[in-house]
């Protein structure tokens, strides 16, 4: 068997130890030693957004970073965003808008756009397109999209 | 409560589980004891395999199986929804690129993939038959044993089917002028973002099995014949694909899988790379040759099509895709003649299968391209031709097959009037328009039930796979208006064969239709057992009572569902199970078997911009109507078109797969292979409905969801056509195609000048 490292990380704000193969992604251990499968899964060479996750409050293709890259880190992922059973806003704005089709890629746009309004609480429309061109929606509901992450970011603002 | 009901757009169900990632998709399910498994493949397309040997596989701590072609019962096993050719792995040779030869189970993944690379097999290389051409070349290799096509007069050549379709008499049909050209549509890929997943698990003396399939009844029915199992011991799982659009209809590695599920006893789970599912799915590839005879007043004569269609090794659905797509290539026009020839030939390619579309697009392309060569050649506006040709309701198209059932020039002028057809341009931008029709289901079977439980909430069982296009939305607002119950309150249950009645298929836009009918007979049947139920309680006639929107009108007063329901059902409970069926039979003498259930219509309209120095293009306004009978949920309508449109940009503007002579693809996943993202939008798209309530399904409704994507391709060719003067022949237009087409364009006005 491969030699496991031991890793801390912080993961939706409760504390994880977890022994890793050194080979391993974030992706790999969010999803399978955490059961935290609400990050997907899709082209693993961080093109399509899909594994979108948020690491020491930058957005990150869990595929390409190694879980013991991640150690010591803040993870936030999807299942981290609703709190007290209440959607977030931009949750509750992607199912108000129609920004959901097939809902593969969501959780990754939903996050690249949490990193894009935590760092642009303003964005104009093109920052918005800008802001989830790493994120590939095959249905392409992209207007939805758009519109949810400009509704949300308008919520900020007042 | 009327926020829930049709024509409205609720938020999407099944929707809280999306954006809060409790979306269960196969690759989320993790069954306890689960080994997981990976395909050994080699980077050949053809090979015949000389001896696979797995000692060092075996050897690798975790791995319980390597199971290869000797390993399966013999003769290997084959299935198929058309024909019974792919076999469960590669029996003696490989046919395309990624054709698994072995799989290997075990306790991990990474052991699996670990295995998979130390299974030594030896092989010879064979040339491998890629194109068209090489497959009809005299003498060329055949790609499918003759002994898998018993009967079978093709069965000595690569073609694998001929198909003749037409009317009138197109060689004593005069006309004014006849314009003729060749079409290339590129090989694609479906690239939904959710990759194949499999899983089955031994159950009892049964199995059961969860897979990222589209029809689940089919997928049963397939297993049940590899397996030799009976139908009820056969338990199909479908929870929601994360995206479809046709590349999950069908069977692929779900039978080799559940081979492995019964030899090593436990469940088994299978999730392709990215790159392992452009290598299983594809849309065909297709050269079409067009004649389009029209007189100069601009009314058609006749028009001609020879399409071949590239399927790859297996035929899938692929043969049905190159018959329905032809079918009805001449367009939704009053045409005197038509004829039509197509034919699927076998390649050692990637098996292509159904795509958005369904073969329609690729023969769009080629006919509308035509059609607005012939409006050049005799001076016409080309919205005026289309206009003058298409047909208006009640008009025969195909003799044999249904009328025009739309008011369709009502989309075609709707259209003109939001790109400002006619209206001044500066330099460098053109327009185009094209129309574009695809027969819907020719056959249809669909049941559905739903259960009124004792509270007033409701079930709604419908085998329908929702994959994005909302088909539990919308099922629940059908139930909603006709049970005048709240969407809160409904649930819809799909994707499960043991549970859920037979449906047919999800494809074809199909769902809304005869599914939506289904379920409405359902609802209805409900509500005949509410009257019988208020009849038997308060001893009045049924025939007095009547039951709809959630109110059961007696004589005398008015009573809620749940005032019925409460005493009718009394202490112990129980519930209201109303079944309902919508079906299409089939038509023996029909020429695809089925006339279609009904059209779907869209009319495109483009304005581009192109860069005359790089060929790169910027579609600066995108309009498509489509005609849908009622948008029983606007939203989601609005959804499936503009999502359409988009899917339809990838294949026009960039996708291709690139093959090398030795069939291998080498543009495999996401960074050589690209597809639309948010910045290869449109500047503008608008998109735009046309309602008749002129359709068969429930208050109207006509199935949509691929007429968006239909005539894309030939619209975005018209404007840049319209904004360089440059031939466009080929697709996709790649700055490189329109760079080259520019310059081929400037060489043929430099002859023009020398002479």
């Amino acid at each position: 068997m491969t030699r496991t490292v031991p890793i801390s990380l912080n993961v939706n704000g409760r504390p994880r130890t977890v022994d890793v193969a050194p080979n391993h992604t974030l992706l790999e251990v969010l999803r399978e030693d955490l059961d935290l499968t609400g990050t997907k899964e899709c082209c693993l060479v961080g093109e399509c957004g899909a594994c979108t996750v948020i690491v020491d409050g930058r957005s990150v293709d869990s595929c390409l970073m190694l879980a013991i890259e991640a150690d010591g880190a803040d993870v936030l992922t999807v299942e981290g965003l609703a709190a007290d059973g209440r959607l977030s806003p931009l949750q509750a704005a992607f199912l108000d808008k129609g920004g959901v089709q097939c809902g593969f890629c969501i959780p990754g746009q939903i996050m690249s756009a949490h990193a894009l309004l935590a760092e642009n609480p303003h964005p104009s429309r093109a920052e918005v397109e800008e802001g989830i061109a790493g994120n590939l929606c095959r249905c392409g509901c992209y207007e939805q999209i758009f519109e949810a992450i400009l509704a949300t970011a308008e919520g900020v603002e007042r | 409560m009327s926020r829930d009901r049709i024509g409205t757009s609720p938020n999407r169900v099944g929707g809280i589980g999306r954006v809060t990632g409790s979306q269960q998709y196969v690759a989320d399910i993790k069954l306890p004891d689960a080994l997981e498994v990976k395909l050994v493949t080699l980077d050949v397309a053809r090979a015949r395999i000389l001896s696979i040997d797995s000692t060092a596989a075996l050897a690798v701590p975790g791995v319980h199986a390597v199971l290869t072609a000797a390993d399966l019962p013999q003769p290997v096993p084959r299935f198929g929804p058309q024909f019974i050719d792919r076999p469960v792995l590669a029996d003696g040779e490989t046919k395309y690129h990624g054709e698994p030869v072995a799989a290997v189970a075990a306790e991990s993944k990474d052991a699996a993939e670990e295995a998979a690379r130390l299974v030594k097999v030896a092989y010879e290389e064979l040339t491998p038959i890629v194109t068209i051409a090489d497959a009809l070349a005299p003498g060329a290799d055949l790609v499918q044993d003759p002994s898998i096509r018993p009967n079978d007069p093709l069965a000595g050549t690569n073609v694998l089917r001929e198909h003749r379709f037409g009317w009138g008499d197109v060689d004593a049909t005069p006309a004014d002028v006849v314009v003729e050209g060749d079409y290339t549509f590129p090989m694609v890929t479906h690239f939904a973002i959710e990759t194949h997943a499999y899983i089955a698990a031994p159950d009892g003396d049964g199995i059961s099995v969860w897979s990222t399939i589209q029809h689940p009844n089919w997928l049963q029915r397939i297993l049940a014949g590899v397996l030799g199992m009976p139908l009820a011991k056969v338990r199909v799982y479908a929870p929601d694909p994360g995206g479809g659009f046709g590349g999950k209809q069908h069977a692929k590695y779900e039978p080799l899988v559940a081979f492995l599920a019964l030899r090593t006893g436990r469940p088994c789970r299978l999730v392709l790379t990215l790159e392992e599912t452009f290598k299983a799915v594809r849309r065909t590839t297709t050269q079409v040759h067009v004649r389009t005879g029209v007189m100069s007043d601009g009314s058609l004569a006749f028009v001609e099509v020879d399409a071949d269609y590239n399927i790859g090794a297996y035929a899938d659905i692929a043969d049905r895709v190159v018959a329905k797509g032809s079918y009805p290539a001449a367009g939704p026009y009053r045409i005197p003649a038509v004829r039509i020839l197509s034919r699927s030939i076998l390649t050692h390619t990637t098996p292509a299968t159904a795509f958005r579309g369904f073969g329609n697009p690729q023969v769009n392309w080629a006919v509308e391209s035509n059609l607005d060569a012939a409006a050049r050649a005799i001076g016409m506006d080309r919205l005026e031709i289309r206009l003058k040709n298409v047909a208006r309701t009640g008009d025969t198209l195909n003799p044999v097959d249904t009328r025009c059932d739309g008011e369709w020039d009502q989309s075609v002028r709707k259209a003109a009037e939001m790109i400002g057809w006619g209206s001044p341009l500066p330099p460098g931008r053109g327009r185009g328009i094209a129309l574009g029709i695809k027969s819907g289901p020719t056959t249809g079977l669909s049941y559905s039930t739903v259960r009124l439980l004792s509270d007033g909430s409701v079930i709604v069982l419908a085998g329908t796979s929702d994959m994005g296009q909302g088909a539990r939305t919308v099922f629940a607002q059908i139930a909603a208006t006709e049970l005048g119950v709240p969407l809160e309150r409904i649930a819809v249950v799909m994707g499960d064969t043991s549970i859920v009645p037979y449906d047919q298929q999800t494809s074809a836009s199909r769902s809304t239709v005869l599914m939506g009918n289904a379920v409405l007979s359902a609802c209805r049947d409900v509500q005949a057992k509410l009257r019988a139920m208020a009849a038997r309680v308060h001893g009045i006639h049924e025939a007095s009572i009547t039951a709809e929107g959630g109110v059961v009108r007696l004589p005398d007063r008015e009573l809620s569902v749940l005032e019925v329901l409460k005493p009718g059902l009394g202490r112990m409970g129980g519930e209201v199970i109303g079944n309902g069926m919508a079906r299409k039979d089939a038509e023996p003498d029909h020429p695809l078997s089925g006339s279609a259930a009904f059209f779907e219509f869209n009319c495109t309209a483009v304005e581009a911009e192109v860069d005359e120095e790089t060929g790169d293009i910027t579609i600066v306004k995108h309009v498509t109507v489509s005609d849908v009978g009622k948008a029983l949920n606007p939203l989601q309508v609005r959804m499936q078109d503009e999502g359409a449109a988009i899917q339809g940009l990838g294949h026009t503007l960039m996708e291709h797969y690139i093959y090398d002579d030795r069939g291998r693809i080498r543009n495999l996943g996401a960074i050589d292979y690209r597809i639309p993202t948010s910045m290869d939008l449109p500047l503008h798209m608008e998109s735009a409905i046309v309602e008749n309530a002129d359709g068969p399904g429930p208050y109207g409704a006509k199935g949509m969801s691929e007429g968006a994507l239909l005539c894309v391709a030939s619209a975005v060719g018209a404007a840049v056509r319209d904004a360089t003067g440059a031939d466009l022949r080929d697709l996709p237009l790649t700055p490189e195609v329109v760079w080259r087409a520019l310059r081929e364009r400037d060489r043929k006005n430099a002859e023009v000048t020398a002479r």
